[in-house]
């Protein structure tokens, strides 16, 4: 295409078009207005549908019933609408229906400060619905990877059956960046394929893998759909014998395929003995910093975790063991922070936190490295 | 200095919502970006409010990789209005410039800074309050030379709506006449 000053938001906007979205139900919320703005102008020329719902409930009951139907579908929102969400966002974990969400956090809680950004909802994004359940969540660090991250969380919502988050903020929403987009048609992009006929599709198998196909409702498949614990044909059970390998293998197809789900970057220097593990907004700060600290003669590591949910035990682990500190900046009062504590000792982790609506600065984060 | 990173260049525009401070910010970061092929980001704050209340649009420049995206210490200031003047110069470089509008803005920073009649000269050149941002921009291009002249003025017609691109171009000339002035003042 050619080079374009582009918004975060917009390039959420494009690489949902891109991933073959075709459905976007929402309720403008600031600041991820942008996005429901530029899908209700560019999805109806391509033959999408985009839907102003009455709130946010309504948004997320609208994307799953869109998905059960055979399209792909998203909604955007902001903290307070993504709390609304939360209960239809169980129910589509429940149902294995794809969708992805994208929650631009802005500071709460509650209405909190409208047009500024945070990363407080990280643990909302994990554990917001109730109940054991799969989630996969990630976070881009710019407007270019706005638009990668997009079609990778339909891909893995698409691949795994799994509501997919796709955690960003006012920063990274609002910000505008260079980009020249690659031309759709060469991307990859996974669909739904479903091989057995109607007469013997099994919606909720246990025995064709971790993913059973979904089939759309309305192209000749018959199958019931509930938020209750259910039998492999979708009908509500009490039966511990179902409810198990259920429990056993949905919160398992993910944690069987952290090798494609979990995306980290890393900049690792062999002799360091800091480093910082960040993600979305706070990882530009902390590129700055690292730069800075280096320049200064400091040795130190960074790990930019771009999937946030799983978590990337493994990688964290793995840099904890090769340093003394680990410094984790974020735009909250320490979410994250508790999951590298779990990976690396909680005597290892340095927090950076800052939670009124403005970024981390790299000072802060530079204070930290000089210790 | 944590900001002097390579060639970076933190610029702030400041001024009332509805002053078109972002959207001023938006054209110099399409300068840059598109038409001087400069590595660039844009990033704003603003309140809640619709109009009024105190917006900031930042643009940092650099010829290298931009990590951390807002101003951590401003090389250069555009301001409009006293309340985003106050809120904002401060934490300015040494050696920054700041750039106000002379019959909105009644201070002193304590960096360097030029007066320019930048509101006064838009309703004179364009007959239009709303062509300030656009006269900011030359003047700001005009001084600085952030991004060059071609390029700002490519950006501005690319933005102006239409029916306004000759409007839009006398109030950015009307800018780069106003700096030159200066210029030939110090």
């Amino acid at each position: 295409m050619a080079v374009s000053l582009m918004q975060g938001n917009e390039a959420i906007g494009w690489g949902a078009l891109a991933a073959g979205c075709r459905f976007f139900a929402g309720y403008p919320i600031t600041p991820s207005t942008e996005i429901a703005e530029m899908l209700s102008r560019e999805l109806p020329k391509v033959g999408g549908t985009f839907i102003q719902m009455e709130d946010e409930i309504a948004s997320m009951a609208a994307i799953i019933g869109a998905s059960v139907g055979g399209l792909k579908a998203m909604t955007a929102t902001s903290g307070p609408g993504f709390s609304l969400m939360q209960e239809n966002l169980g129910y589509a974990a429940m149902t294995e229906v794809p969708c992805v969400i994208v929650n631009v956090q802005r500071l709460g809680p509650s209405t909190g400060r409208a047009t500024a950004g945070s990363q407080g909802d990280v643990m909302q994004a994990r554990w917001g619905t109730h109940g054991d359940h799969p989630i996969i969540a990630i976070s881009p660090t710019s407007v270019r990877q706005s638009f990668d991250l997009t079609i990778k969380a339909f891909n893995l919502s698409e691949q795994y059956r799994t509501p997919v988050i796709l955690l960003t903020e006012a920063i990274i929403g609002h910000m505008r960046e260079p980009v020249d987009l690659p031309e759709f048609e060469t991307l990859e992009v996974v669909e739904r394929v479903v091989t057995s006929s109607p007469d013997e599709y099994v919606p909720f198998s246990n025995e064709m893998g971790d993913v059973p196909p979904l089939a759309g409702f309305g192209q000749g498949y018959r199958y019931h759909i509930t938020g209750l614990f259910h039998d492999q044909m979708g009908f509500p059970t009490q039966r511990l014998d179902e409810i198990n390998p259920w429990l056993e293998r949905v919160n398992n197809k993910l944690n069987n395929h952290l090798d494609e789900i979990v995306m980290v970057e890393e900049d690792i220097q062999e002799d360091a003995t800091v480093a910082i593990v960040a993600y979305g907004a706070s990882a530009r700060s902390a590129r700055h910093a690292l730069k800075v600290a280096r320049s200064q003669g400091h040795r130190a590591s960074m790990l930019t975790l771009l999937t946030i949910w799983p978590f990337p035990e493994v990688q964290v682990e793995k840099l904890g063991e090769r340093v003394e500190r680990v410094i984790v900046p974020e735009m909250n009062l320490g979410q994250l922070a508790l999951e590298v504590e779990r990976m690396v000792g909680r005597r290892k982790v340095v927090r950076v936190n800052r939670a009124d609506g403005e970024m981390v600065t790299p000072q802060m984060i530079l204070d930290a490295i000089e210790g | 200095m944590i900001s002097s990173l390579a060639d970076r260049i933190e610029i702030s525009l400041v001024g009332k919502g509805g002053q078109g401070m972002i959207l001023a910010g938006m054209i110099l970061a399409e300068a840059a970006s598109i038409y001087d092929h400069k590595n660039t980001v844009q990033t704003q704050t603003y309140g809640p409010e619709a109009r009024g209340g105190a917006s900031k649009s930042e643009v940092v420049i650099s010829s290298g990789e931009i990590d951390h995206p807002e101003v951590i210490n401003a090389d250069i200031l555009v301001a409009l209005s006293q309340e985003a003047c106050d809120k904002y110069s401060p934490g300015m470089k040494e050696d920054s410039l700041s750039i106000l509008d002379e019959e909105n803005i009644d201070c002193t920073p304590a960096t360097p800074f030029v007066r320019v009649p930048i509101t006064r000269l838009a309703l004179e050149t364009t007959g239009r309050v709303i062509t300030a941002n656009t006269v900011a921009l030359g003047v700001l291009v005009g001084l600085t030379e952030v991004v060059s002249r071609q390029s700002i003025e490519k950006a501005v017609l690319a933005r102006a709506p239409r029916g306004t691109r000759q409007l839009n171009r006398s109030a950015l000339l009307k800018g780069f006449e106003a700096a030159e002035a200066l210029k030939m003042h110090t």
